[in-house]
């Protein structure tokens, strides 16, 4: 479905990515595994055409990505929910539920408020409300559901669990398990081993810009070398 | 003044706001959206008032004509906006920011000249809306039937634009991408597509403002730079995107003016007051006011305030000390060469280069831009000219004096300024300019008012014109290797900090807006010395030589020569000024090729003249 080759982005002089690669199949979620700073947001974004890429090849069901405007990737699919939620504070949730509204491409099912709020119920009790008056879970939750009123294939969640209180934390492993059921793919990046794992089918892990390793969430669990190089603190 | 007076005056200035906040409105809108600071749109308001008194004159006889017709001149210019947006915009969107503010400036220009092939010179009145040419009697005054429509305008229209801004979907893109466009395309939305419909929209709206006016305001090519900064003041006096406060302020304003015109002259104290005169000062006066009481405006708030910064480049460094070198012995020794005449042109060169220098240096190094720039330059002009000529000094006494005026003004404007960033001290910059460009004009027994004075003569032993071009020469070395010594100085250091990271650098200990008001005081004395030069030079001034379209001149400098450049300023000086020596004498439309001029280098250079060399050099990135 996804598959990124060869990456390499740079800021200024500095390398933040270099050779990255990986592949995310249909009905797939896969983590983005690695510590603050490893580039999993700069992956993101360059997927996104949001970051420019020096180098390498993005390609997403059979459609090379790289060089579109964020617009365009959009349009064939691929929903970004950013790690820092960009919630259009002035807007109301549905309001909000709106701007990110698209009319799918292909068939399958269609997103609705209705529908996004059955994922998410504390949403449907303050549609009216402004998106600046949440608090950081049900920030979280909007950013997502606004990215599914675009009917993502392809779903990019950048730390969604980031900051967010445990119980929230739960239901926002629940929605993820639910979406997969109804076969979105997705792809997303953690610190949270723990969250991944109960998400998460197959893990990469980031370092310094580089996939370090990769393999499924119960090889990652059994080696214990990789998580002590690369994920303890 | 008696009450009904003051109530003919109050509903004067009701019809008045109107029209003023179709204009700002629009203004803030594309403002909001696409962070373009659009100068063009005043030239919108003046196309939709002379396409209006064409189609009124032609179809105008009816009701339904008059009307029919000043909706589709609003309509043109829409189109002409989006048009603008489309074909010059959107290719400059990537460049540094403020090239687009340098490419609405060609747009100015192209569009006045047009107008002035299409309409010519003379003021036009255009024709009085059929069944509303009466007036009718209130409390014995005479109030224009078309004034009550002019006053319901505002509402109607406010109220339209808020269920557009509320309930469509263009409303909400609209509202999101003011906050966070990159995210907007993120999810799907084609920018492109919306900043040219917000471009329809607000130039619609500029242009409907210019046309309900048709039967009350004559259609002149002076009108461009008046609105616009009679919008650049409402916007930021309501708040940038908000538009109750933009209807708010231009209410404010209008019925300020009006007051002002009711009250007439007041004696005090022996003196007479003349309030009707202060009407071109007291909304800049009024904008002073709010901005310091509110900084981001009467409704607006600071989370929905965009920052226009300067795009800043990493430092530039001097070029090395023989090429300086080597070019002031080349400057040196050229009157020796030339004649007389581009002795004359070589002079006004290097006034405007140390004139773009000091702009340079508070955009480049201070981080902030100034939209009035020519202020300093003029009450350099003016100081000098008013030293010689009122005060009796020597040339020479006048010439060192007029600095220092020019830097106690800049620290005095800057005690405000300093208080704001981005595109609101900008726009407060504009607003005391305009406040000096008014007392100038209109202060007869000191300045001359209109006329301006003249015999402003150097000494006898600077009156060849070669003797007065080495001291320009000198003057300009200093103050531009003065500016440049101070960019790498700790003082220019602290400065960059601020510009880069304002929290970090106060963090640090650096009083950032000490520093910018410190700058005010530097680039105020080196635009005032320029400015002096200048008067000498010409033997005259007029309060044009601290107009809108000096300061415009100077960024246009500053903007054509690259701003991340420090020789950037200096060529942009020595082209503009040979350009526009050069097409004056050729045409009557010297400003609209002036302006494609422009055009073409900014969309053929997106980086500056200097950043031509750059790119030449290494690759493009």
């Amino acid at each position: 479905m996804l598959s990124v080759r060869n990456l390499e982005v740079d800021y200024g002089q500095a390398h933040i990515l270099s050779n990255l690669a990986l592949e995310v199949l249909s009905g797939e979620v896969v983590v983005l595994i690695g510590r603050n700073g490893a580039g999993k947001s700069t992956t993101m974004k360059a997927i996104m055409g949001l970051v420019p890429a020096r180098a390498g090849e993005i390609r997403f069901q059979g459609h090379k990505v790289d060089h579109l405007r964020p617009y365009a990737v959009a349009r064939l699919g691929i929903g970004y929910v950013p790690e820092d939620r960009r919630i259009f504070t002035d807007l109301s949730v549905r309001e909000n539920l709106d701007v990110g509204r698209r009319t799918p491409s292909g068939a399958g099912a269609l997103w609705t408020p209705d529908r996004v709020f059955a994922l998410f119920p504390n949403l449907a009790e303050m549609q009216d409300r402004a998106g600046g008056m949440l608090s950081g879970g049900e920030q979280q939750m909007l950013a997502i559901a606004r990215t599914l009123m675009g009917n993502p294939t392809l779903l990019l969640l950048d730390e969604p669990s980031e900051g967010l209180a445990p119980l929230i934390v739960e239901q926002m492993a629940e929605a993820i398990l639910t979406l997969k059921r109804q076969g979105l793919s997705v792809l997303l990046s953690e610190q949270n081993l723990h969250f991944a794992h109960l998400v998460a089918d197959r893990a990469y892990v980031i370092e310094k810009g580089r996939i370090r390793y990769s393999g499924t969430m119960a090889e990652l669990a059994a080696d214990k070398e990789v998580r002590d190089a690369y994920l303890s603190l | 003044m008696d009450f009904s007076s003051i109530v003919v005056q109050f509903l004067n200035g009701l019809a008045g706001a109107s029209s003023l906040f179709l204009v700002a409105a629009g203004l803030s809108l594309i403002f909001g959206v696409t962070r373009v600071v659009n100068f063009a749109h005043g030239s919108f308001y003046m196309l939709g008032l002379f396409l209006a008194y064409s189609l009124a004159g032609r179809f105008g006889g009816t009701p339904t004509g008059f009307w029919i017709s000043l909706l589709v001149s609003a309509l043109v210019v829409g189109v002409v906006g989006a048009l603008v947006e489309i074909v010059i915009l959107r290719r400059t969107y990537r460049s540094p920011e403020l090239f687009q503010l340098l490419a609405t400036f060609a747009v100015v220009l192209v569009i006045k000249d047009v107008a002035l092939a299409i309409w010519g010179a003379d003021s036009l009145l255009g024709r009085r809306a059929p069944g509303l040419s009466g007036s009718f009697q209130f409390f014995g005054k005479v109030i224009p039937a078309y004034d009550l429509v002019l006053i319901a305008a505002g509402p109607v229209v406010l109220g339209l634009l808020w269920l557009i801004v509320r309930r469509t979907r263009f409303g909400r893109l609209v509202r999101a991408a003011t906050q966070d466009r990159e995210m907007v395309g993120a999810l799907g939305v084609n920018e492109a597509w919306l900043f040219t419909g917000v471009f329809f929209l607000g130039s619609f709206l500029a242009g409907l403002g210019g046309a309900i006016v048709l039967p009350r305001e004559p259609a002149n090519l002076s009108l461009d730079i008046a609105v616009i900064a009679d919008a650049f003041v409402v916007v930021v006096v309501g708040g940038m995107g908000s538009l109750p406060g933009a209807y708010l302020a231009a209410l404010l304003i209008a019925e300020v003016k009006a007051l002002c015109i009711a009250i007439g002259d007041v004696s005090m104290f022996g003196y007479t007051v003349s309030f009707s005169r202060l009407t071109l000062v007291v909304e800049f006066v009024v904008m002073a006011v709010v901005l310091v009481v509110r900084p981001y405006g009467l409704l607006g708030r600071p989370s929905a305030t965009p920052r226009a910064q300067v795009a800043i480049m990493a430092a530039s460094r001097p070029p090395r000390g023989r090429w300086i070198l080597l070019v002031i012995a080349v400057l040196a020794v050229a009157p020796l060469l030339i004649d007389r005449y581009s002795i004359v042109l070589l002079n006004d060169v290097l006034v405007f280069a140390l004139f773009a220098a000091s702009l340079h240096f508070f955009m480049g190094t201070g981080g902030m831009i100034s939209f009035g720039h020519a202020a300093y330059f003029g009450i350099g002009a003016y100081a000098a000219a008013l030293l010689l000529k009122r005060a009796g000094l020597q040339m020479e006494v006048a010439l060192t004096l007029a600095p220092v005026a020019g830097g106690i003004a800049a620290l005095f404007f800057g005690w405000f300024c300093v208080r704001l960033s981005g595109v609101y001290l900008a726009m407060l910059t504009l607003a005391f300019a305009q406040i000096a460009w008014s007392i100038a004009y209109q202060w007869d027994a000191l300045t001359g008012g209109s006329n301006g004075m003249v015999g402003v003569w150097p000494a006898a032993w600077l009156a060849d014109k070669a003797a007065f071009y080495w001291l320009t020469l000198g003057v300009t070395v200093v103050g531009v290797l003065w500016l440049w010594r101070m960019a790498s100085s700790p003082f220019g250091y602290g400065l960059r900090a601020g510009r880069d990271s304002p929290l970090r650098a106060e963090a640090l200990g650096i009083d950032v807006r000490r520093q910018q008001w410190f700058t005010f005081g530097v680039v105020g004395a080196v635009a005032a010395a320029a400015g002096a030069l200048y008067a000498f030079s010409k033997g005259s001034i007029s309060p044009d030589v601290m107009g809108i379209q000096r300061s415009v001149d100077a960024l246009v400098m500053v903007l054509l020569g690259g701003v991340h450049s420090l020789v950037g300023p200096l060529v942009g000086a020595a082209v503009l000024t040979w350009l526009q020596d050069e097409i004056i004498r050729d045409t009557e439309y010297w400003r609209g090729l002036l302006g494609l001029a422009i055009l073409a280098l900014v969309l053929l250079l997106p980086q500056g003249l200097a950043g031509a060399r750059d790119l030449w050099r290494r690759k493009p990135a």
